[in-house]
């Protein structure tokens, strides 16, 4: 399983997934988010092993 | 499908932009963000090397990113933070500034950094002024842009900077041009710009140099160059006009890549080529308190707020 953050909040994921599977999993568009692993910005077609941890950044700020 | 490579050395690339079908690593992701943004000041003639330019920050991914690439660009660039006073319970402000105040002492030693103290100067938080405002906090974001456009200028004049930057991406033009599109805001469309000349009623030339780039791509410099910058949004924003347009416009770029930059770019062409005929804009004249430009007689909006 893969420990997914995201605004403060964790949870798992089972792996061997792309980050942009994951994001549109959870319902929400490749276009407001990056992923963040050990540090790193990754690619949305980074395929995610099956253990660690991915920090999922939204990008849009306004109002 | 596996992680593009990077289309200039081929390693793992960090970012795929498919409206360019370009797929770039760290180290060429941040030359060509570079690269673009000093191609586009060049191009829409935003400001020279000798200009003074005053860049607004606000702790966020987008201003801290255009201050760090005017300084590598060699622009002579300072920042001004506005503290609002926004507060909601988390301090958003207070913290805002720490993250612009910690940027700019890892900045060149030659960029000042000016704050500016809302309820210090006027004795009143942005919140505070909006309250005196038919609508009161419905109208927040309004009164906030008011608040920052009119005190951004004063400052700007006063300190003797002839340009103001601002850190404003495609997603932020392309969420503007879409509600002045579904308002035929006629005036407000010839205004918009990515580039604005002073006036001669004290109105400092105006220039967003990353207006070309989309909002994923100025967060991922950010990350890439590990500039710490506030991630949470401020707690007024919640339903925003603004955010519910990039949603839009973000649901029909997954569907079709390069929605957004066709939208902004066809617009300021058409607008190039004289597509938009001249509607009736309005007359400005001095603030009769200020001195600042504005749409009516007497004094302007922010004069009148405060």
């Amino acid at each position: 399983m893969i420990k997914v953050i995201f605004k403060n909040t964790e949870s798992q994921t089972p792996g061997n997934i792309t980050i942009r599977e994951l994001i549109t999993g959870m319902g929400l568009s490749p276009q407001s988010i990056l992923a963040v692993k050990e540090g790193k910005l990754v690619s949305n077609e980074t395929r995610l092993g099956n253990e660690g941890e991915i920090r999922l950044i939204s990008v849009i700020s306004g109002g | 499908m596996g992680v593009h490579r990077c289309r200039m050395c081929q390693a793992d690339s960090v970012i795929n932009m498919r409206q360019h079908r370009l797929a770039l690593c760290e180290v060429h992701f941040v030359e060509w963000v570079e690269k673009m943004t000093l191609s586009f000041i060049k191009k829409q003639k935003m400001f020279e090397p000798e200009d003074r330019i005053l860049v607004a920050v606000s702790g966020g991914k987008d201003s801290l990113s255009l201050w760090q690439i005017l300084l590598k660009l060699g622009y002579q660039a300072d920042g001004l933070y506005i503290d609002l006073g926004i507060d909601d319970g988390c301090d958003y402000s207070k913290r805002s500034g720490e993250y612009v105040r910690n940027f700019s002492q890892n900045i060149s030693s030659e960029a000042q950094l000016h704050v500016l103290d809302l309820a210090g100067v006027y004795g009143k938080t942005v919140a505070e002024m909006a309250e005196r405002r038919k609508g009161g906090r419905k109208k927040l974001c309004s009164v906030c842009g008011l608040v920052k456009r009119h005190e951004m200028n004063r400052v700007a004049r006063e300190l003797g900077y002839n340009v103001l930057a601002t850190g404003h991406n495609l997603d932020d033009e392309a969420a503007v041009l879409f509600g002045n599109v579904l308002h035929w805001e006629s005036e407000y469309l010839l205004r918009q710009s990515p580039v604005l000349p002073a006036d001669g009623l004290g109105l400092v030339k105006k220039a967003k140099p990353l207006a070309r780039f989309y909002e994923r791509e100025t967060a991922a410099y950010a990350i890439v160059c590990n500039i710490d910058y506030i991630l949470d949004e401020c707690p007024f924003s919640v339903g925003a006009t603004s955010l519910r347009l990039k949603e839009v416009l973000n649901s029909m770029e997954n569907n079709s890549s390069g929605t957004k930059l066709q939208f902004y770019f066809s617009f300021l062409r058409a607008k190039k080529d004289s597509q938009f005929p001249e509607c009736k804009r309005s007359e400005l004249s001095s603030c009769e308190k200020c001195g600042q430009a504005t749409g009516a007689p007497g004094m302007c909006a922010f004069c009148r707020l405060v």
